[in-house]
């Protein structure tokens, strides 16, 4: 037991031989004259603990082939697209009724170019289809293209038994039936699926109720509501809680559905950089101080829409500055705890435990429960007049439809696992778990000299592959071996930070982890990703092997 | 031999370049002084002239720190959320205690269900509930990712192919929630700069889906063909003036099958001739017809008799006839597909939890091995309207046809809020006597064009003759005691 408490924020010091921070994130720009005027007074109390989070920047050489891969693949698409119009090369794509030739055209056609020219090369890496839960290991069905991937052909066979590093089932929750999935099943048999009617109409039912007191009591918050759709959940509330003349501050790579729910307020947003606290308080400054722009009226209110962890950098958001912030400006603060919930946290409370900070700090808590808790839907939490006020107008709750009563039973009984109200501590040993399983993965990836973006206790690794062509070889290899991994690139992420994207699980076992890793290893040295020009650890092994158990 | 020559011939150039240089030097200094102090001059001028800082017309008053430090003290933002009245109906909401279907128990009082959208009577259905528990067995609940990152399962697989058979299209695309589905699908395609014509009774699925298109939105009369040729004719003489822009801009007429807000049916025959004689692409929503119009219940199209190839895109929920979660859209692939890289709510959420999916796809086998269920139910709404008929003080809004339709004041007192008091109390006495109703809600500021408040009555299959009859009796003598 080297980490009893299952400290998720005690070790950071022991690397120090890591970069501490980078551009992003260095407390050293103080050369921006209105921010170091900002923290002149009042120094607020901040979080005092090293936030390890790094984001390596790539050797020249890298980026110059990255470009070149996208210029010569643009290129040749440009040629392929000249023989398709020519009528030399066969074109796969749909066409247009007859019919409706004269219309104006649906789609631009530079809109397609990229899909049609470069995705299309790469898309068997997407969208892969599984056919067992999503658990540690899952079953891919295989499928082959005999048209260079314009359609798909299922050849039956089914690779069983493939090592998941791409589903967000970070307490390893969603799994196939068992026994301690019982009560979901009665829920289904006595409620059946549907419910046909929305909350504010004959929508309401009691299970919605149990699981909302639960949700509260969890996040020790006075009172939360549940929402049958994660995405929607940002969607449909953000417009509910601002409107015109109120601004919303949002960090730029907030998930699409803050950025719509945003855009859908009808308030002015303005963007700070990823995670960056100096970018933050000059806008909040700005704003505070010179109030709306033309009118000059000061901000009805401000928003500040943060992520708790980031799902493509596995950043953890800076939450003692915010809150310190967000305090000194009277600004409101709204956090996606998406990924965060149940994941990180001494008790999978969420990235307000992980700070030690307290619940009453953030103005409104919302999450998902398709990760940690291997369901679906989203909630909002936080005080009660909040709660009751969106009770009221929440565009979910007047008209969408109401969560699956054994959706519902599925949270419920995963937050009860986790809270150890089923009478065990599994729950807890597996956010321990969790957090152990991240060191360890994050740690020896960094040894073998791979860029890894993100914060050290993020479950979410991120690895740069840069290059468009190591991206396609790198799903396929690893498929081969039986590793499912999951790649994202442009238009998710910036054009040259193409990247895979793990997200460790409690129920990766550590020879699972190291099965990654080993084969990781070998595509490393076989792709040449290893890019990272950090020293390597000298350090003897930092994990302690002893510490290890397994999930029993 | 020859290779030399260039350089020769260049050499040769520059120094007779070189002669021509030293010539104007010689010039230079036999020039006058004067000329030369002037030129000196205005070398220098030009230079102060780069180098200078900009002239500022006016010395900007910049705020000392101190005022700044004032300014943020004294802003005071309004609270998040202002308060609200505790006696609000949506924080007294109805409870429900188990299962939503035919015979529900709201607040602890057993009544018969005519508010959840229920049509088929497959929310408890043992078949879907038997279907739903062997996916369960199978992948447990959730998939724990979008459908891009593995979260695409043959479940979803099979729906998609299931439903894009059973609507005879080729492809059919699924969302894991009803309202993100024509929400997603609209902002898909029509971009800043297009024109979407919109009946004024549009859903606020389809007002949201427009928001978030940020194109030019042109409301046309509900159901009024007529208006809504006068607009597409609008266009057309605007086109004629700028036929460049025309070129690009895309047109889209957006539609509900049967209209949630009013229960009445679209002219689905006028807006095809309208969609080829202006060339506008035609958006179909049909969440309430859909599992319920037409011979095998395939919606509007076939209960007009309509090609489903006339109409661009599809949408509908899987959460009323189908009793489960999510909604898809159908049509052709050309259309359709683009929705895979472009539909938000497909590419950024979770896909649908296999169990709910297996759900949907028994239910269509239900639909499809008992097509008679359609005209049972047209039987049970024709009965039922028939009877509503002639209360003194309320009028049956919505077609005959349609499963769900509305009660409305025949008068109303002058205030919205006192005639939603009235339906309330008509809807309390009812649920009293064991017939669970519900008012129509609607977020008041947030909509288009508000309906006036009802009463949604909702007709399902399991509901008995007797039953319909009971209801319409109880709500013509529950109206008539408080009405009159």
């Amino acid at each position: 037991m080297a980490n009893p408490g299952g400290g998720a924020v005690c070790n950071g010091n022991l690397h120090n031989h890591r970069k501490q921070s980078d551009s992003l994130q260095s407390g050293n720009c103080t050369k921006n004259g209105i921010v170091k005027e900002a923290q002149q007074n009042g120094k607020p109390h901040f979080y005092d603990k090293p936030i390890v989070e790094s984001f390596e920047e790539a050797p020249l050489h890298v980026m110059v082939f990255t470009y070149l891969g996208y210029g010569l693949g643009t290129l040749f698409g440009y040629f392929r697209d000249f023989l398709r119009n020519c009528g030399i090369e066969k074109c796969n794509a749909a066409v247009e009724r007859e019919e409706q030739k004269d219309f104006v055209p649906l789609y631009q056609n530079f809109e397609n170019f990229y899909t049609r020219n470069l995705y299309m090369r790469i898309r068997d890496n997407w969208n892969r289809p599984i056919c067992s839960a999503p658990s540690a290991l899952f079953d891919v069905m295989e499928r082959v293209s005999d048209d260079y991937n314009w359609t798909f052909r299922f050849t039956g066979r089914i690779i069983k038994d493939v090592i998941n590093m791409g589903s967000y089932n970070f307490l390893g929750l969603a799994a196939s039936y068992d026994e301690s999935m019982k009560t979901v099943k009665d829920v289904l048999e006595q409620y059946g699926l549907g419910v046909a009617s929305t909350r504010h109409e004959m929508g309401s039912l009691d299970k919605h109720k149990e699981l909302e007191n639960l949700v509260a009591e969890f996040l020790n918050v006075e009172a939360a509501m549940v929402f049958g759709m994660g995405f929607a959940t940002n969607s449909m509330n953000i417009p509910a809680l601002v409107g015109k003349g109120c601004l919303i501050l949002s960090d730029e790579l907030n998930h699409a559905s803050l950025v719509l729910g945003a855009r859908l307020s009808g308030a002015t947003i303005r963007i700070f950089k990823h995670n960056n606290m100096q970018s933050l308080e000059k806008l909040l400054r700005d704003a505070v101080i010179y109030g709306q722009p033309r009118i000059r009226r000061a901000w009805k209110k401000i928003l500040i829409l943060v992520e708790g962890i980031y799902s493509m950098e596995g950043s953890i958001v800076n939450l003692p500055q915010i809150v310190a912030l967000k305090k000194k400006y009277k600004a409101y603060l709204y956090i996606d705890e998406a990924h965060s919930i149940g994941s990180v946290g001494p008790t999978g409370r969420g990235v307000v435990e992980f700070f030690g900070l307290d619940p009453r700090d953030v103005d409104v808590f919302m999450g998902t429960f398709t990760k940690s808790f291997g369901a679906s839907g989203g909630y909002i939490a936080g005080r009660k007049d909040l709660v009751d006020y969106l009770r009221v107008h929440s565009h979910s709750a007047a008209y969408a439809t109401s969560m699956s009563p054994p959706i519902a039973e599925q949270i419920i009984r995963s937050m009860k696992f986790i809270m150890g109200l089923d009478g065990t501590t599994q729950g807890l040993q597996r956010v321990r778990q969790l957090a152990k399983n991240t060191r360890y993965f994050r740690q020896r990836l960094n040894e073998m000299g791979f860029i890894i973006y993100g914060n050290e206790e993020s479950p979410v690794v991120p690895l740069l592959l840069y290059m468009p062509a190591k991206v396609a070889a790198f799903a396929r290899h690893l498929l081969n071996r039986k590793i499912g991994v999951v790649v994202v690139g442009f238009p998710a992420t910036p054009l040259a930070e193409a990247r895979a994207r793990f997200c460790v699980s409690a129920a990766h076992t550590r020879e699972m982890l190291d099965t990654v890793l080993e084969n990781l290893d070998e595509m490393g040295d076989l792709l040449q990703l290893k890019y990272s020009r950090h020293k390597k650890s000298a350090r003897p092994e930092l994990y302690d092997e002893t510490s290890f158990e397994l999930d029993d | 031999m020859y290779l030399p020559c260039p350089v020769v011939q260049n050499i040769k150039v520059s120094c007779t370049s070189w002669k021509c240089a030293l010539e104007d030097v010689a010039w230079i200094i036999s020039a006058p002084a004067y000329h030369l102090i002037l030129e000196g001059i205005l070398i220098l001028w030009i230079i102060r002239l780069l180098f200078s800082k900009t002239y500022k017309l006016q010395e900007r008053s910049d705020l000392t720190v101190k005022e700044k430090e004032e300014l943020i003290e004294e802003w005071q933002p309004e609270p998040l959320v202002p308060p609200v009245s505790g006696d609000h109906p949506a924080l007294n909401y109805n409870v429900v205690s188990g299962p939503p279907s035919h015979n529900i128990v709201v607040n602890g009082k057993k009544c018969v269900n005519f508010a959840s959208f229920n049509f088929l009577g497959l929310l408890d259905d043992p078949r879907v509930k038997a279907a739903a528990l062997v996916s369960l067995r199978k992948y447990g609940v959730g998939t724990c990712g979008p459908r891009g990152f593995y979260g695409t399962f043959d479940v979803h697989l099979d729906l998609e192919d299931r439903l894009a058979k059973f609507m005879q299209t080729e492809e059919a695309i699924i969302y894991s929630y009803g309202f993100a589905t024509i929400a997603s699908a609209i902002p898909a395609y029509s971009k800043r700069g297009d024109i979407v014509f919109v009946d004024r009774a549009a859903c606020f699925a389809i007002q949201k889906g427009l928001q978030a298109s940020r194109s030019d939105i042109q409301l046309f009369k509900h159901n009024d063909m007529a208006d809504l040729e006068r607009l597409l004719k609008e266009q057309e003489i605007e086109d004629q003036k700028n036929p460049r822009k025309a070129r690009v801009t895309r047109r889209f007429i957006v539609v509900e099958g049967l209209y949630m807000n009013t229960g009445t049916i679209c002219p689905l025959p006028e807006l095809v001739k309208l969609k080829y004689k202006y060339k506008a692409r035609i958006f179909l929503e049909e969440s309430l017809s859909f599992g319920v119009l037409g011979e095998h219940g395939r919606g509007v199209t076939e209960h007009f008799g309509i090609s489903i190839d006339d109409i661009d895109l599809i949408s509908a929920n899987m959460e009323n006839s189908l009793a489960s979660i999510g909604g898809f859209c159908c049509g052709r692939s050309f259309v359709i597909d683009h929705q895979r890289l472009s539909g938000q709510g497909y590419c950024f959420s979770a896909s649908l939890p296999p169990l709910l999916a297996a759900a949907a796809i028994e239910a269509l086998n239900i639909m499809e091995e008992n097509p008679g269920i359609f005209s049972v139910l047209r039987e049970k709404c024709k009965r039922i309207h028939k009877a509503l008929q002639g209360i003194s003080g309320l009028k049956v809004v919505g077609e005959s046809f349609s499963p769900a339709f509305h009660l409305q004041l025949q008068e109303s007192t002058g205030s919205r809020e006192d005639d939603v008091k009235l339906l309330q109390e008509i809807v309390n006495h009812c649920m009293d006597r064991s017939i669970a109703l519900t008012q129509a809600r609607y977020l008041e500021k947030e909509e288009k064009c508000l309906p006036p408040p009802s009463i949604r009555v909702v007709v399902t299959v399991e509901q008995t003759d007797e039953e319909l009859e009971r209801a319409a009796r109880t709500i013509k003598e529950v109206a008539q005691a408080v009405l009159l």
